[in-house]
């Protein structure tokens, strides 16, 4: 019957037109939350040149950026929600782990051990952070946009050079620093005997992240290096099979 | 006319070609080239060939015959190293045999473990030696199914993922027995209530496991009638294979939920609930299987949880 027919075609018609819209609204979602978080982090570099310009020190600079420091990084964790229901086609464990280490530092370390707020590693894990993430969103952004200027993409696939190791020293010093401090105060931990037969030492389990980033960091760096050489480079990397 | 095929191996990864098979018979299957592969690479056993059609592709089976694969008169296949292999029944008793020794280690209070004046004592705890009791049958019986009662499908497992395993079950025991027979061990918050029903329900999913294993592999065992899918049976305990498509599985769960309710501990909790996740996941692609294959699946079956999951 001619009417099915139609019908049949009308349906096609929006099936097609809902996968379109599906894709703009994925890109417009995406666009909008890599100008947010470059807005965001650019907010924050701010924030941190005038403080160091207004005081000539940088003892207090984390106080005065620790909310806003804390409210972009959180909201990072909707990139691990990208990759895992497919919009972004990274691996949902790479950037759940560097997602998670990340919070880990903010919440768990730079922002409940106020003692070692002032020291210089923390300020050097911000400045490399700021300076990676302004690069690696605006990177998204213009990606998404289609218009990438050349020297966008080149930072992205550079800097890191540099920035990753400085920023994993920043990191590795200030858990360091905090050790003395956990110790003392006994934070976060659970002694026996107790009621659920468990026990837990925040100062052990510090000395084992710190471990971690030893068989981590290499991985997360030598994955960079493979994108680059492939992204600027166009060579095809063969990958060692596991 | 000769109705021979010829097979060229090359190596998946360098493409470079590693053997050249003249005369093979077109009737040969996979496993009789892989024997042929063997003897001229003797450190590449047939367990640890992958051989497929494709770089990336699936590897073949060794039953698939040549003939019926999508090849012209010279076959070409490539060839990757899957690294060493150990057998199931190693694999099991390996995973098996490492927490009930370990465990043991800790209830015995060997030296080095807790404080030099807590060495080789014991705990005045009734339920630390109930627990080391069930936990040591749990294992105990799970090395004899292995030996006598479980019929394996696939060959083998690369050591990694033994490794990987072990490193697992046996740093998972270590850390549960370490507080368990620890000296400030604090019984659990009901008393010998909590522990008695515990250890019932315990019985219970033990028992329901044991004949579990033993109807799969009878079903296993009796090729007789072809492939079946399993079924309750005169006993009670395979029942519940009315609601779900695994319940060793499900009574697994029971075991470790009971185990974890006798001992109070949250360490066993944890190590409950990875193994459920784990659990659901084998159940899931179970279930799965059995309803693709078999048109009269029973429609009221779910995977573990009956009704539920």
């Amino acid at each position: 019957m001619a009417s099915s027919e139609e019908d049949g075609t009308v349906e096609e018609k929006e099936n097609n037109n809902k996968k379109r819209t599906k894709s703009a609204l994925t890109t417009a979602w995406l666009t909008f939350y890599n100008i947010a978080m470059t807005a965001g982090w650019l907010v924050l570099a701010m924030a941190m040149l005038r403080f160091y310009i207004k005081k000539g020190t940088h003892k207090g600079l984390y106080r005065s950026i620790a909310r806003t420091l804390k409210f972009f990084q959180t909201f990072a964790l909707v990139e691990v929600g990208h990759c895992a229901i497919g919009i972004v086609r990274t691996s949902v464990i790479v950037t759940g782990v560097q997602v998670c280490s990340r919070i880990f530092m903010v919440w768990l370390v730079a922002s409940s051990i106020r003692q070692i707020q002032n020291e210089e590693s923390v300020i050097l894990f911000l400045v490399v952070w700021t300076v990676t993430e302004i690069t690696r969103y605006s990177y998204y952004t213009f990606k998404l946009l289609n218009h990438l200027p050349y020297f966008v993409k080149w930072a992205r696939y550079n800097f890191f050079i540099v920035l990753y190791p400085l920023g994993v020293i920043g990191e590795l010093l200030s858990i360091y620093a905090a050790l003395p401090f956990v110790r003392r105060s006994g934070m976060y931990s659970m002694r026996l005997p107790n009621k659920y037969n468990v026990s837990f030492d925040y100062y052990y389990c510090l000395i084992i992240v710190m471990l971690s980033y030893i068989p981590l960091f290499p991985q997360l760096y030598f994955h960079m290096l493979r994108q680059r050489r492939r992204v600027l480079h166009g060579e095809v990397i063969v990958e060692k099979d596991d | 006319m000769d109705l021979h095929l010829k097979v060229e191996v090359l190596d998946a990864k360098t493409r470079e070609q590693l053997c050249f098979l003249d005369k093979v018979e077109p009737h040969s299957t996979i496993g009789d080239i892989k024997s042929l592969f063997y003897k001229l690479y003797p450190r590449w056993y047939p367990a640890r060939q992958s051989l497929t059609l494709d770089p990336k592709g699936k590897f073949l089976r060794d039953e698939e015959i040549l003939q019926s694969l999508p090849v012209g008169t010279t076959a070409t296949m490539y060839f990757k190293d899957l690294g060493p292999q150990l057998g199931w029944t190693t694999v099991f008793f390996a995973e098996n045999i490492g927490p009930l020794l370990i465990y043991l280690l800790f209830y015995f209070r060997v030296p080095y473990i807790y404080s030099d004046r807590c060495a080789f004592t014991s705990s005045p705890h009734k339920v630390v030696t109930m627990a080391c009791v069930c936990h040591t049958f749990h294992y105990l019986k799970r090395l004899i199914e292995t030996i006598f009662v479980h019929r394996f499908s696939h060959g083998s497992m690369p050591l990694r993922t033994i490794v990987k395993n072990c490193l697992y079950y046996w740093g998972f025991s270590a850390w549960l027995a370490y507080y368990i027979n620890h000296p400030l061990y604090t019984p659990p918050s009901y008393g010998e209530v909590q522990v008695h029903y515990a250890m019932v329900i315990f019985a219970i999913c033990e028992m329901g496991n044991f004949s579990i294993h033993l109807s799969l592999s009878h079903l296993r065992g009796d090729r007789s009638r072809g492939r079946r899918f399993p079924a309750p049976s005169k006993n009670p305990f395979t029942w519940l294979f009315f609601f779900v498509s695994c319940p060793n599985h499900t009574y697994e769960v029971g075991t470790w939920v009971s185990f974890s309710i006798m001992t109070q501990c949250l360490p066993v909790a944890v190590f409950t609930v990875l193994g459920f996740i784990q659990m659901t996941v084998w159940a899931k692609g179970k279930h799965r299987a059995y309803v693709r294959e078999f048109k009269d699946y029973p429609a009221v079956r779910v995977a573990i949880i009956p009704l539920i999951l």
